[in-house]
């Protein structure tokens, strides 16, 4: 039997849903990511709903973190959520967003499942910080 | 999710477990050997595919095209797609699912990607048991894509039934045929990207460089359509020995076109159907278990031999014995195996 238990290696899925082509935060988030020690997996631009799911279903990431500059959170993010749930996903994986998400829409996406969102001048450690506080034990 | 329902679970169909014990596999959790044990009965229906190359020689696009294409003839696919970590953090950046984009949202093509995790030779040691796993999910067809290799990263070989090497136009000159290494493992040869000028001239080297293993020129299909169709090369340099009287084919293609694809999946077929007709198949699943039983014995016997030495003080008590004169390094492994040989003949005996 090998006893030998290296550290776990978080995985994290970074995507962009819908009609964004704001990709630079993304690659931003994706570099520090890595050097951070994570394997980051990026969907790509213009990413539906259930490609997003697929992919976080079968690269069995611990982190989903979506990026969304459009505006269309309200209409894109719960069909990812109900995605994941579908696929008995959801609760062991780390839901959070990055991008212009106006403050009256933070607690209904939170109730849904995002566990944090990051907008405009978030620091990246806090975020990795965040991630490696409650990657989900598995 | 506890082990015993992850495997039923993986062999009713469910993606998700799928994900979850590729995921054990690659981090060895505990249990995970039991895993890929419970799974090898279900495994060998499979046909595995390696596909490597240089960077950007259209290795991902490619695949993306294969898997549709099966897809369309009724197949199922599995894809495990593995890009290099960072040496110094760990961290990967896994881009090739971008490229995926002929199979969205078809959950019959199970995509997974792989960082290699610090192992050289193109793939990762997980990717074995990720291909078992997938096979025992009853996928038709595993397309393992390797990180994008340079002249040496060869150990696709160890897990593929069929071997192709990407050759892009405008690789070099025909001393880089020349060289040892990736050109000695393919069964099929791509020159991917068949519409950029130089293609001619690679399909050329390439052929003089199968050429001067013996034997006349390969056969050449393509988006052309041309095939300078000339029969009998012994391939050489070939050590799995099931495969030494293939001929091995070079297949144009324009893969974000999909131009070639299709012959592509036919040269495939022929190269399952010789596997199949000379026993190369079985002859390659036994290299293959052989290899992986004496790396399983060596992973064993060592994790053995460090929990006596750690039982025993440690290896720093034993170097300082060593350098103070007191014993020496084949004293001291004598001193630690012999115990173990004992035990050993003691149940022999009885």
């Amino acid at each position: 039997m090998s006893v030998e238990q290296e550290q776990r290696t978080l995985r994290c899925l970074v995507a962009k849903v819908g009609l964004d082509g704001h990709d630079r935060g993304a690659h931003v988030i994706s570099r520090a990511l890595r050097d951070a020690g994570f394997e980051v997996i990026y969907s790509g631009l213009h990413r539906a709903p259930e490609e997003i799911v697929q992919a976080t279903v079968q690269e069995d990431v611990d982190v989903l973190g979506i990026s969304i500059l459009s505006g269309a959170h309200d209409t894109l993010i719960p069909q990812i959520l109900e995605g994941l749930a579908e696929y008995g996903a959801l609760e062991d994986t780390l839901v959070v967003l990055g991008g212009i998400i106006p403050d009256e829409d933070r607690a209904p996406l939170k109730s849904e499942g995002v566990a944090e969102i990051f907008g405009p001048g978030a620091s990246m450690n806090e975020m990795i910080e965040f991630i490696r506080e409650n990657a989900p034990e598995r | 999710m506890s082990q015993r329902h992850l495997v039923e679970d993986l062999l009713d169909g469910d993606h998700r477990a799928l994900a979850r014990v590729i995921t054990n596999i690659e981090d060895r959790r505990p249990g995970y050997r039991d895993l890929v044990a419970e799974l090898h009965q279900d495994t060998g229906e499979a046909d595995v595919i390696g596909v490597t190359g240089s960077p950007g020689s259209g290795k991902s696009t490619l695949v993306d095209k294969l898997a549709a294409t099966y897809r369309d003839r009724g197949l199922t696919v599995g894809v495990i797609a593995i890009d290099p970590s960072s040496p110094f953090t760990g961290g990967a950046v896994l881009g090739d699912r971008i490229r995926m984009a002929s199979n969205i949202g078809d959950m019959d093509v199970f995509f997974r990607s792989m960082s290699a995790r610090g192992t050289l030779g193109g793939i990762s040691t997980a990717t074995a048991g990720a291909v078992r796993a997938l096979d025992a999910f009853g996928k038709d067809r595993i397309l393992v894509e390797t990180v994008g290799a340079g002249q040496n990263e060869i150990d696709i070989v160890k897990t593929a039934d069929t071997v192709t090497v990407l050759v892009p136009p405008g690789s070099g000159d025909d001393v880089q045929m020349l060289k040892a290494g990736i050109l000695e493992i393919g069964d099929v040869f791509v020159v991917n990207k068949a519409d950029l000028p130089g293609s001619d001239r690679t399909v050329q080297e390439l052929q003089e460089m199968l050429h001067h293993g013996g034997g006349d020129v390969p056969d050449t299909v393509g988006h052309h359509g041309a095939s300078d169709t000339v029969e009998a090369f012994d391939s050489t340099g070939d050590d799995r020995g099931g495969d030494a009287d293939w001929d091995p084919v070079i297949v144009e293609t324009v893969a974000n076109e999909g131009e070639g694809v299709d012959e592509l999946v036919e040269v495939f077929g022929e190269h399952a159907d010789h596997l199949d007709s000379t026993g190369g198949r079985a002859a390659n699943a036994r290299t293959r278990y052989a290899a992986e039983i004496r790396r399983l014995l060596r992973e064993d016997v060592n994790d053995l031999v460090a929990a006596e030495l750690a039982r025993q003080g440690g290896l720093d008590s034993f170097v300082e014995r060593v350098l103070d004169r007191e014993t020496n390094p084949y004293a001291v492994a004598d001193e630690l195996v012999d115990p173990i040989a004992e035990c050993v003949e003691q149940r022999r005996e009885h």
